[in-house]
């Protein structure tokens, strides 16, 4: 269907090729005619990836899944930009609107020491799931649950929850910043959890815990610029990193031996 | 006699389940230990599973092809889930929520096993909940109930439009935690490939670590697959890219039987494919039928108008629109199932009446409701006398934005057009498999030892599932039912090993170093082998599409005899060409998504065959299975109850032969009826 104004856009395209973790990667060129405005980002990675493998040359390796905004593994440096130009979306959600005839488009990896390269423009982000692991979780076993509207949760703090728990993982944030910090992925599962009721048996450790493996994993240090809630695709408020801080604050100063 | 032992106990339908569950042989603390189980899919029913049988104590492997368990398909589930909790105090009960469904499934799915689903569906919310997953508030602090198709009643909970990330994200964190304690081995980014039987029982898998392209041998007492529904043998679906049946797939061929094949599901409101670059569709969730009507214009020359870009729809008087969900079926009006509403919405586009320049479009609109209800209950509150228009619109839109933000948002990223001011343009599109690997009550599949949960089995929605109701089975599955059932197997597998305790060549001792792991393994590299040797002339992608318009073209919406004995060829044809002349570039040892692809696209090219079979078979129409040759005059589906009120399972002979095995549907509890929702 499309927006009714359809256009066809001659695009260049400079992107990233790496054919493992161990080698260096480079840039390489391509030209592209008559991509569709309708087109998604993805879309027209298609398009190019069906025209390397007519030319016998190997297609571009990129992560994507859900191509709806929600699953996060789609994960594209765009002209300097994680997930490009356009804020509060996704690599997937990027349409070829956004562009115009005749632009470049340089379309690099995440790159952050605690996400190597795995081919191309796709990443290895399982750091993420390894902080979580450490105490991103209620410690409920299957089965021990009250009935659900025994806990009663004011529709304010129930609404800040899930605007922190909202985070799709994808790893924007850290990409974007200079010291490729964490913090903002690892203060919005902290902060969903300190919110509710369900998470305050376990916020200190958990706040510690976590702490600890994102360091472990080889984040940078958060410096306060502001660039992570900039370019996250789902708008996770850097008050979170606040609370973060708080919590963590709160938590050293009262937990002994950490 | 049939092979089919469908293993549902005896008893009252209400008694049935907790009388067989505190029955069922305990497997004690030790013995679990001991008992490895593989998990197959990391989605809500994967992730549930895998969580709950590793806090009671047993080894477990969970795999997806994803890089992390959090990015399973069921994250983007949108609308909300079921639970027959009866808070909003409307009647709803379990019975209500039974009967919805097995109605909902026009009268094609279990009894035993539905009424099990809606007993623990209040469950699911309490355990989800106790994980700390956000679902929508009331202002009072208690949860908050939205309505969805097929049902009178609000039982739908939700978090937004991202329920399935919500309560996804909460399964993740329960597996993540037990990642944490060593009880679960994770391995993101392994693919299944084969599954590994031995002396009839499944022993474990082979998976391709899609990183360096090694092939792995998996061992485990029970194979668990929850890999998902296998909607992409459209090419076009709401389904992720990635989701796939090579899992399902390859148990079946190893003898685990695939029930119903044909019955898939067409969602109503997906936005309309926009161009030959299109890669998936996606949807606008069911939940948005609360408040948006449907329709198109009542004269042609307004939707040529439309057409033409000279005629915006909100120009059209309302006497001059047909809301035709609310003429045809005024007691469940925009509320009706899917299956009724798509073949709705097709039969006024095939009437000539779509709204785009495709002709495949209807309007969804929110218009009325964010001027005239929303619009005067907030002026209504903040004591606005004689609100004009477009305060009523400002006032609405609010809430409109409250409710379905996140939807509306990603309709403007898609389409360019803001749905605040314009009507959303939608059409139907494939959505879900209720078709799937056959299970007993237990979810156990034909393989001794092979259990299949979520999406990838057959069990609980007949011919159509209600909205709202496949992330409620999924966690079901996997929190509350496999954590019983499964020790009907694994107690009888503890008796095993004791028995052959001394034995040198125990499976317990010899594991992947049995021979049959070595011949599985070097069979999937054979076959991986083949698609980078067959050096042919056409993508992977494009087979993928051909099979996709064969199948959308005749084994869609509507199906007919002719069609389906076309598509049968022509896609047995179509798989030979596949074989001789796909290109699959790079090589096996690195990582090679295309190569991955080549392998998913193989196995749809069989699967596909089969649906279509099975679409031939059944000669009425049902659910989300319409044969234009069973319909009353008024178009309506017209069942077969006679002759084939039966799960259709077939069992792979070879290719191209599929021996069809019957389970006969007993109604005991509901009266079996014509389904109306006039
Ligand atoms: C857009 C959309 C919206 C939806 N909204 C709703 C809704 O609002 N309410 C509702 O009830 N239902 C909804 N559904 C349906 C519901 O989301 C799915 O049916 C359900 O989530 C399926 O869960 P699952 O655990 O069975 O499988 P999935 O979540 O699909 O998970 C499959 C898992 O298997 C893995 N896997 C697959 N094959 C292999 C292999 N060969 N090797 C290794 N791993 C493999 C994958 O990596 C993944 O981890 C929606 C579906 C879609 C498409
Ligand atoms: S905080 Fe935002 S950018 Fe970072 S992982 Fe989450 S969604 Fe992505
Ligand atoms: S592909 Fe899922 S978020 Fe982009």
């Amino acid at each position: 269907m499309g927006s009714g104004n359809e256009q066809f856009l001659n695009l260049t395209l400079k992107v990233w090729r790496q054919k493992n973790s161990k080698t260096a990667g480079t840039f390489e060129t391509h030209q592209l005619t008559g991509i569709s405005t309708d087109m998604s980002f993805l879309e027209m990675f298609d398009v190019l990836n069906e025209k390397l493998i007519h030319e016998g040359k190997d297609p571009i390796a990129f992560d994507h899944d859900c191509r709806e905004g929600i699953c996060g593994m789609c994960s594209m440096f765009i002209n300097g930009r994680p997930h490009g130009p356009k804020q509060g979306i996704t690599t997937c959600q990027l349409h070829m609107r956004s562009f115009k005839n005749g632009d470049t488009i340089i379309v690099e990896p995440w790159r952050s020491a605690a996400f190597p390269v795995i081919k191309d423009l796709s990443v290895d982000r399982t750091a993420f799931d390894r902080i979580i692991s450490s105490g991103g979780y209620v410690s409920v076993n299957t089965g021990n649950a009250q009935d659900a509207n025994n806990i009663l949760i004011p529709k304010s703090a129930a609404d800040e929850a899930f605007a922190a728990a909202a985070c799709i993982g994808c790893g924007a944030c850290v990409a974007t910043c200079k010291n490729g910090s964490a913090m903002l992925f690892v203060s919005a599962k902290v902060s969903q959890l300190a919110l509710l009721p369900q998470g305050q048996a376990e916020r200190k450790e958990r706040v510690l815990n976590m702490i600890a493996q994102m360091d472990a994993e080889g984040f940078g240090n958060c410096t306060n610029t502001g660039a992570c809630e900039a370019e996250c695709p789902k708008g996770i408020s850097i008050e979170n990193i606040a609370r973060m801080n708080r919590e963590f604050i709160g938590a050293s100063l009262t937990t002994p031996n950490k | 006699m049939s092979k089919l032992d469908s293993k549902i106990p005896e008893g009252s339908l209400d008694q049935k389940w907790t009388k067989y569950r505190s029955t069922i042989p305990l497997v004690n603390p030790a013995n679990k230990r001991s008992l490895e189980v593989i998990v197959v899919g990391s989605g809500l029913a994967g992730a549930s599973a895998a969580a709950s049988l590793a806090e009671m104590g047993y080894q477990v492997k969970v795999f997806c092809f994803q890089d992390s368990a959090r990015r399973a398909h069921s994250i983007a589930a949108q609308g909300g889930i079921n639970a027959a909790k009866n808070y909003q105090n409307d009647g709803d009960s379990i019975y209500r929520l039974f009967y919805d469904t097995v109605k909902g499934g026009d009268y094609r799915a279990r009894e035993a096993n539905v009424h099990r689903l809606a007993e623990v569906s209040g469950n699911i919310i309490d355990q989800c909940v106790a994980q700390g997953v956000p679902l929508a508030r009331e202002y009072g602090g208690l949860l908050s109930n939205r309505s969805f198709g097929g049902t009178q009643v609000q039982r739908t909970f939700y978090a937004a439009g991202q329920t399935g990330q919500q309560l996804l994200l909460g399964a993740y964190s329960a597996l993540q935690r037990q990642v944490g304690t060593g009880m679960v081995t994770m391995l993101a980014r392994h693919e299944m490939l084969e599954l590994v039987t031995i002396d009839g029982k499944a022993r474990g898998i082979i998976a391709r670590n899609l990183i360096t392209g090694e092939l792995e041998k998996h061992f485990g007492h029970a194979v668990l697959i929850c890999s998902g529904g296998y909607g992409n043998v459209f090419y076009l679906s709401t389904n992720a890219m990635g989701s796939n049946a090579t899992a399902a797939w390859k148990a079946h061929k190893k003898g685990a039987f695939f029930a119903n094949p044909c019955y898939t599901q067409i969602h109503p409101t997906c936005i309309p494919v926009s161009g030959d670059h299109q890669s998936k569709l996606t949807l606008m969730s069911e939940s948005l039928r609360n408040d948006g009507r449907i329709w198109v214009p009542k004269k042609k020359e307004d939707v040529e108008a439309i057409r033409a870009g000279k005629l915006n729809p909100n120009q059209i008087k309302p006497e001059d629109r047909d809301y035709y969900l609310e003429r045809r079926y005024p007691a469940f009006g925009n509320l009706v199932p899917r299956d009724v509403a798509s073949r709705a919405a097709k039969e006024r586009c095939d009437a000539g009446y779509g709204v785009n320049k495709t002709g495949q479009a209807v309007y969804l609109d929110f218009a009325h409701n964010m001027k005239y209800k929303y619009g005067k209950m907030e002026a209504t509150k903040k004591g606005i006398q004689n609100p004009t228009e477009a305060q009523l619109e400002a006032l609405g839109m609010d809430v409109i934005k409250e409710k379905y933000g996140n939807l509306f948002d990603m309709y403007e990223q898609i389409t360019g057009v803001n749905p605040y001011k314009n009507p959303m343009q939608i059409y139907p599109a494939v959505h879900y498999t209720m078709g799937g690997l056959w299970v007993d009550y237990n979810l156990m599949t034909t393989i001794p030892g092979l259990y299949a949960l979520g999406e990838a089995n057959f069990s609980d929605h007949g011919a159509n599932r209600l909205g709202a109701s496949a992330l409620m089975q999924g966690l079901a599955d996997g929190y509350f039912v496999i954590p019983y059932t499964i020790g009907v197997y694994l107690s009888t597998e503890v008796t095993r090993m004791s028995n052959e305790k001394d034995k040198a060549d125990s499976i317990d001792k010899v594991k992947t170093k049995h021979p049959e792991f070595d011949k599985e393994l070097a069979e999937v590299k054979a076959r991986i082998d083949k698609f980078l040797t067959i050096k042919g002339t056409q993508s992977v992608e494009s087979f993928h599409k051909r099979l996709g318009k064969i199948m959308w073209d005749k084994c869609g919406m509507a199906r007919n005899k002719q069609h389906l004995t076309e598509a049968i060829k022509e896609i047995q044809d179509l798989r030979a060409e596949f074989w001789k002349d796909v290109r699959v570039l790079g090589t096996a040892d690195e990582f090679n998504p295309d190569l991955e692809k080549a392998g998913r696209v193989a196995d749809f090219l069989e699967l596909g065959e089969l649906m279509c079979k099975d679409a031939l078979h059944r000669e009425e129409s049902c659910g989300g299975h319409f044969r234009e040759e069973h319909q009353t005059e008024e178009g309506e589906a017209k069942r077969d109850d006679v002759n084939f009120a039966y799960v259709a399972a077939w069992e792979f002979k070879g290719e191209s032969n599929f021996e069809l095995h019957k389970e006969e549907l007993k109604y005991e509890n509901i009266k079996i009826a014509a389904r109306s929702y006039k």
